[in-house]
Order: structure tokens, then C-alpha cells, then sequence
């Protein structure tokens, strides 16, 4: 079986600015979204309690807000789980001992309705100072790994600029992540947080493997137009990456839809991060190095906007330089 | 032996290994809970077992803070810490807690991970006791008895905090005469005594519970010889007085002394049930903290929570497991066999590692497991398509195969790298179930790196070595 049975011809470099566009307004609005919504922090970086309950028997939500009303908590955020006599029960940032007085709380919730007995499913919590802490981490954790990974491309390809097109894409996938689970109200605690760097690991991979590939052919194709190289290696890297995306998306759309309550926004989160990792390493890095490398304050590169056409034949491997790659200069020279 | 031949006895090695490393989870994991416990007890729990995480069998978590302000001056905060965890671990050991975890995390903080515990306020008492015990005399002379009923007239001279602490009121305490220190007693009271503590729990040899009159529970406690001695001498220069007994600052009792005490060994009443004179009995035997625990985090999870997560995090790992290589079958065919082939080993490969190091298996890392599938398989997929572009090329099979495996090395090699690059600061940082998460990640990659390049790769020599096969199933 075979998706691609025709090679593909898509001219991904001439409708760079399309993809640009298209990635500026997500980014925009991945931007808005996070400013306008933030994030809703777990207690695990906010400190406080959250308890799952489940009762024995059926019971509405705003019955239960009753009797956690006539408590001495009365700022108790309460969710049911839908379709369940499940609720979680949070009550943020109280301080010292509160661990003490949700026993007392669950105490007097449980006596507010006697025949209907609740059991404890889950309770946590945390202290301020752990939450502070644990917020730090995570926030140290995702930007040095940023950091880790921009540094090992940029030294792998011996470029900088490409480390930085692998970078933005890479920002670009992660900042939508992060106004995804803004948007969808989710609970951001360090499950999400391991969502999010996954996520930069499999995008980053994404890119990686169209960009060896485009180095591969510059090395063979010394000569010609860059765009034609690039517009080339990513259409023959196409089949493959629609592929890994699929068995990634089977992945986590299993657990997404199997996994249970724990993992289901790591899962979802995963789901459209995977998606638009995939089409921004093949719509926005290696567009980007193009934009880089020749169209940056190159005019003259625009009218010769390559066309997506086949090659000719590669030299046989022998005759293949075997040099580092062509230095930037060069590059620039046989573009014009 | 051809070349060949001694790679595969080399995978098959590793099979075996790997069988033998996760026989005793296998073992270990189809034993009656029961049956398990007895093994716990008796010391007997094998040591290369894949663990499961508090989020998979229900338990408690709790990080615990040492408060250092409360050590003396010139103390060793490090030492401290490593002191404080070895007691908490003899009180955890003796409060009889299957498999637990103590350790110590950061400056000044205290992991305690206690499966199967969701009733944490025992726990937690036990835990946390200063268990600061501390023999004081009362101060009868006319001055002490005088202060004492000018506090009483103020009513209670103690502020009481939620988590138990009392603290004396500004009115209260200068009314304190010099040499003396006021102390809560239980039920609203209080005791004026001696600011010195001549005796003190450190002296103690052991302590447990006996039946004391009208069948109240009594804690009985023995010193150490030296401690004897002192309590001794302490007893004979006070007969007739009042002698309180002290535990983290609170006055459990304050008998008269009738006569001197010789042998070395006391009581403590106090009202206690049977539960709390045996969690007293614990940490008086375990011994006192160097300074006060505090509970900063804590995570309670239900043991049927932990049961549902196991069943669907399984049941996902299953149906995404079984989509994938039904994928590859379909899309790769024979080549597709050997990319599940090579899956299956890398599965089983990563499970023997994290048995061997006794790693815990957590909810996320299950997600990181069916993650790992998910991208194990890219490694295969970049060469397969690489592979056909050789051939479409009109490469003959041998060597287009092998030029598949040759180009598409690099790719493999950094797209991997660049996961590790996240899931190292991941382990770094994370803390719990994400440290799981990276774990099996990291593992997971490793071995892929080898099971899809290596092992794939000697399947396509042995199958092509065969005479006559001139063409590749490839989809």
C-alpha cells in the first residue's frame, strides 16, 4: 500500500507567504487567547486542595453546592465529572494546615446528606511554597530544553539561521499549545507541562528529518536554484511524514479517548500539537530557512521564484561532492 | 560463526535477558495481595521489580518540610535532614507500611510515599511527631504557686493554632518567673515547670504499650542505663513533688513522686486510646526528630481510582498498540512485520531496563510507553521510505535496502536526540509521575534507536540471504 503513488508536486516554497500568514494569525491568536484567558494553574503551582469524591447515589451539582454553602468552606470551587456522581472540590490557596480543615470540610459535606454516602477517590494538596517551587522548575524545564534543542540543531547543521527556523516553528507549536489548554480551560499542572516539551521533542523531529534531507540534496545539487532543492526534498519526505504523524496521532488519540480522566488533556493537547508540529515543520522551517537564506533583503531571488519541478538526475554517488556544505555566500550567489 | 549468526546470538541473548529480568515482576505481580504482604514482611520482595506508582495502586504521598529555624545555631541542616529521614523510615518500618519510599528531596524536604495508606491522619501523626519527650519538675515554691494563680485569672493563657501548636499569650508570659516556662497541659490546663529538662526522650531504650488500670491504654518506657541513673537521682532529691511528663511541648501527665524511681522505668498515662498509645509507643521508640516536621504537600489517592487508571491506561496502551502494527502490516507488509517485530522487542526490552533499575510505572508513563510505540516506529518508516525510493530508482533490492539504512541513519539519529534533549530536563526537573513519564521516554528511545535500525536491519539480510528472493514486500 502506498499513499503517495504519484510523486507530489507541491510548491511549498512559492506559497511561503500563504503559510506565513496563516501561521501569524494562529500565533496572533494563540497570543491573545493566552493573554486575554491565561492559564488556569493547577494547584500544584498555586498551592491548595482539590478532593475527588464519588457518591454512592445520583446526586445534581447544585445540590452538593448547597450543602458545601452551609460549611464552614465557603469558597469551594465544585465540578462534576459529566454523567458521573463524581466531583472534584477545590479550594485554592489556603495556607497552613489546610490539610486539616478539608478533613474537616469532607467531615460536614458528608454529614449534609447521611443516606447518601461518598467515597474518597483522590485528595491532594499542596503547600504554597511547594507550588512556587514546582512553577519554577517547570518554567526552567521548558525553556532550557527549548534552549538544549535550538543549540543541538543549529550545531548539527552547522548554521545558525537553520536552528532558528527550527526554533520558531518550534515556538509557534508550543506557544499554541499553551493558548490551547488556555482556551480549553484546562487544569495546567506538570502533566501538561510534560505535554508541552513532548510535543517540542516531536515537532523538532519532524523538522529534523526534512531538513537532513535538504541537506543531503545540496550537497548533490550544488548548482541549483535553492528553492527548487528544498521545494523538492520536502515533497519527497511528504509520504514519510504523513506516516510518522499517523502512527503518533493512533497513539495518543488512544489515549486520548481510552486513557482515563488523568491523561485525557495530555492527550488531547498532544492531538492538535502533533498535528500542527507536523505542518509546521514542512510549511514554516524549511520555508523559513528559504526566507533566510535568500529572500532576506535578496529582492532579486523573488523573480526567480523557483518552480516545483523534478531535478535533474542526481550524479552518480561518487561524483556527489563530499565537502561540507557550501558556504552562505555561495549559496546566495547562484540564487541570483 | 558468520557474522550474522553472532548478531543474532547476540539478540537473543538479550531476549533472554530480558525475560529473566522481568520474571520476578511477572512473578511478584500474579501473587495474592495477600501472599505479597507476607513476602513484605519477611524482608523477602524481590529486588529487579518493575514498581507501579502511587496513581496505579492508590496510596499517599507526602512531601515534608524540616523546620530548620528550630535547630540549634550552629547545626548541621544536612545532617539533620539525614537524620530526621532515618527516624521517619523506622517509624514508617515499624508502623508496618508495605513497600515504602523515604527520601530526601532538595534542601530541606522529605518524600514519603506510603502505598495502600488513603487514611493519611495516622500516618501523618506518626510522621510528623516531634516526639520530644522531656521529664520536667513543677516549680512549688511559694513564687511559682503565687504566678501560677495569677495566670489562672487571666483564663487561658495559650493562643491555639489550627495544626495544634500553642503559643503563650504577651500577658500571660510575663507573668512567668524567671527559670520557669509555661507549658499547655491537655484539656484546657496548664503547668508551670522548671525550664530545665534534666531527663529527655534521647536517654529512652525502649517504650510500649501496656494495659494500665480500668483497662485505659498506658505507655510503658525504659532508659538506657545512664539515663536511669539520672532519672534516679532526679526521682530521690524530689519525692513528694510533681513531675510532668512532656511530649512536643505538650504536658501529657504530672504525677507525684512517691517514692524514688530505680529501675530505670516509667509509665506515661495520658487518656490515650489504644490507637494513639501505640503511634506514641512508635515514635518514642524510633526516636525524636531534630526539629519539627510540617506536611507541605500531600496526595491521597483512592486504591479503586488506581485500579480504573491501570485498566484504562492498559486498555489504551492495547488498542493504540494493536492500530499501529495493524498499520504497518497493511502499509509495509512483509517489511511491516519486521517493524512490529522490532516494536515488540523494544517493548519488551524497555520493560526488562526499567525492572532492572526498579523504576516506578506510573500513569503517564504508561502514555509515555504507547508514546514510545507511536514514535519507535518513525525510525522504520524514514527507512522503509527510503528504502523504496531506492528501488523506484531501480536499485536492486540487497543494495537498496542497505542505501535505505545507510541514509536514513542521520535523521534517525538526530530526530532521537532532540527527544532526549526534552525528556533529560524533564527527569531533571519533573518531579513524581513526570519523572516516570521520562523514564520510560528516555528508555523507550534508546532501545528503539537499536530495535529499529539493528534488529530490522539483520531480519532484511537474513530474509534476502535467502537464494532466489530477488524481490522485496515492501507495500
Amino acid at each position: 500500500m502506498e499513499f503517495f503513488h504519484q510523486r507530489t508536486h507541491i510548491d511549498f516554497i512559492g506559497n511561503r507567504y500563504k503559510f506565513f500568514a496563516v501561521s501569524g494569525i494562529i500565533t496572533i491568536l494563540s497570543v491573545v487567547v493566552l493573554a486575554v484567558r491565561g492559564l488556569n494553574y493547577g494547584i500544584e503551582f498555586t498551592g491548595g486542595n482539590v478532593t475527588q469524591i464519588t457518591y454512592e447515589k445520583p446526586v445534581a451539582i447544585h445540590e452538593v453546592r448547597l450543602d458545601a454553602e452551609k460549611t464552614a468552606s465557603k469558597d469551594a470551587g465544585i465540578q462534576q465529572f459529566t454523567g458521573t456522581n463524581t466531583f472534584t472540590i477545590r479550594i485554592k490557596g489556603e495556607g497552613e494546615g489546610s490539610a486539616e480543615s478539608v478533613d474537616k470540610f469532607l467531615a460536614e459535606l458528608q454529614a449534609a446528606r447521611p443516606d447518601n454516602k461518598f467515597r474518597i477517590d483522590q485528595k491532594d494538596y499542596v503547600g504554597p511554597a511547594v507550588g512556587k517551587h514546582l512553577f519554577r522548575q517547570a518554567l526552567l524545564a521548558i525553556v532550557l530544553s527549548l534552549l538544549g534543542i535550538v543549540v543541538y540543531v543549529a550545531f548539527r547543521f552547522n548554521n545558525l539561521v537553520w536552528g532558528l527556523a527550527g526554533v520558531l516553528s518550534l515556538v509557534h507549536d508550543v506557544l499554541f499549545l499553551f493558548a490551547f489548554y488556555s482556551f480549553m480551560r484546562s487544569e495546567f499542572n506538570l502533566t501538561l507541562v510534560a505535554a508541552i516539551l513532548t510535543l517540542a521533542g516531536y515537532s523538532i523531529n519532524d523538522t529534523i528529518v526534512v531538513f537532513d534531507r535538504m541537506r543531503e540534496k545540496m550537497r548533490i545539487y550544488r548548482k541549483e536554484n535553492l528553492g527548487q532543492v528544498i521545494n523538492q526534498s520536502m515533497n519527497e519526505t511528504l509520504s514519510r511524514t504523513v506516516i510518522t504523524v499517523l502512527t503518533v496521532l493512533i497513539a495518543v488519540v488512544a489515549l486520548y479517548i481510552f486513557g482515563g480522566p488523568v491523561i485525557h488533556d495530555f492527550a488531547m493537547g498532544m492531538t492538535w500539537g502533533t498535528i500542527l508540529g507536523c505542518y509546521s515543520s514542512v510549511a514554516i522551517a524549511a520555508p523559513l530557512v528559504y526566507q533566510f537564506e535568500v529572500g532576506h533583503g535578496e529582492r532579486a531571488a523573488e523573480g526567480s521564484a523557483p518552480a516545483a519541478g523534478d531535478l535533474p538526475p542526481a550524479p552518480s554517488p561518487s561524483e556527489a561532492p563530499k565537502g561540507p556544505q557550501s558556504s552562505r555566500a555561495e549559496r546566495r550567489r547562484r540564487n541570483k | 560463526m558468520s557474522k550474522l549468526q553472532l548478531k543474532w546470538a547476540g539478540v537473543l541473548a538479550l531476549v533472554v535477558l530480558s525475560c529473566a529480568a522481568l520474571y520476578p515482576s511477572f512473578d511478584w505481580y500474579s501473587k495474592t495481595p495477600q501472599e505479597r504482604d507476607r513476602l513484605e514482611a519477611g524482608r523477602l520482595r524481590p529486588r529487579w521489580l518493575l514498581n507501579l506508582g502511587l496513581d496505579l495502586r492508590g496510596g499517599t504521598h507526602l512531601l515534608m518540610e524540616l523546620d530548620v529555624t528550630k535547630l540549634p545555631q550552629d547545626a548541621d541542616i544536612k545532617d539533620a535532614l539525614d537524620r530526621a529521614i532515618e527516624i521517619i523510615r523506622n517509624r514508617v518500618d515499624q508502623f508496618g507500611v508495605a513497600e515504602p519510599l523515604i527520601a530526601r528531596q532538595g534542601e530541606r524536604w522529605i518524600v514519603v510515599q506510603l502505598p495502600g495508606i488513603t487514611n493519611t491522619r495516622s500516618a501523618k501523626e506518626i510522621i510528623g511527631k516531634t516526639a520530644l519527650l522531656e521529664f520536667r519538675m513543677e516549680d512549688d515554691t511559694d513564687k511559682g504557686r503565687d504566678a501560677r494563680t495569677k495566670i489562672a485569672e487571666l483564663g487561658d493563657p495559650f493562643t491555639h493554632a489550627d495544626d495544634g501548636t500553642a503559643t503563650i499569650t504577651p500577658a500571660a508570659a510575663k507573668l512567668v518567673p524567671a527559670g520557669d516556662a509555661l507549658f499547655p497541659g491537655k484539656e484546657n490546663s496548664f503547668h508551670l515547670l522548671k525550664a530545665t529538662a534534666p531527663v529527655t526522650g534521647a536517654m529512652l531504650e525502649s517504650a510500649r504499650v501496656e494495659t494500665g488500670q480500668n483497662g485505659i491504654p498506658i505507655v510503658s518506657f525504659k532508659f538506657k542505663p545512664d539515663g536511669g541513673r539520672i532519672f534516679g537521682e532526679l526521682t530521690a532529691a524530689n519525692v513528694g513533688k510533681n513531675m510532668a511528663i512532656v511530649l512536643d511541648g505538650l504536658v501529657y501527665s504530672a504525677p507525684v513522686i512517691k517514692s524514688p524511681i530505680r529501675g530505670g522505668s516509667g509509665i506515661i498515662e495520658g487518656n490515650f486510646r489504644m490507637e494513639e498509645a501505640r503511634n506514641l509507643a512508635i515514635v518514642l521508640r524510633a526516636g525524636a526528630l531534630p526539629a519539627p516536621v510540617k506536611v507541605i504537600e500531600e496526595r491521597t489517592v483512592g486504591a479503586s481510582v488506581g485500579e480504573d487508571s491501570i485498566r484504562s491506561g492498559l486498555f489504551a496502551c492495547l488498542i493504540g498498540g494493536v492500530l499501529i502494527v495493524g498499520f504497518m502490516l497493511v502499509y509495509y507488509e512483509l517489511a511491516g512485520v519486521f517493524a512490529n517485530f522490532a516494536l515488540f522487542l523494544n517493548l519488551l526490552f524497555l520493560l526488562a531496563m526499567m525492572a532492572y533499575f526498579g523504576s516506578t510505572l506510573t500513569l503517564p508513563g504508561i502514555a509515555g510507553i504507547l508514546l514510545t510505540a507511536g514514535m519507535a516506529v518513525d525510525a522504520n518508516v524514514l527507512i522503509y521510505e527510503r528504502i523504496r525510493e531506492e528501488l523506484r530508482a531501480g536499485k536492486p533490492v540487497r543494495i537498496a535496502v542497505d542505501a535505505g539504512y545507510d541514509r536514513a541513519f542521520s535523521a534517525i539519529l538526530d530526530s532521537n536526540l532532540t527527544t532526549l534533549i526534552s525528556a533529560v530536563f524533564l527527569f531533571q526537573f519533573g518531579t513524581g509521575p513526570i519523572k516516570g513519564f521520562a523514564v520510560t521516554l528516555t528508555l523507550g528511545l534508546l532501545c528503539s534507536m537499536f530495535t529499529a535500525i539493528t534488529v530490522t536491519h539483520m531480519m532484511f539480510h537474513a530474509y534476502l540471504a535467502n537464494r532466489g528472493v530477488d524481490k522485496l514486500h515492501i507495500g
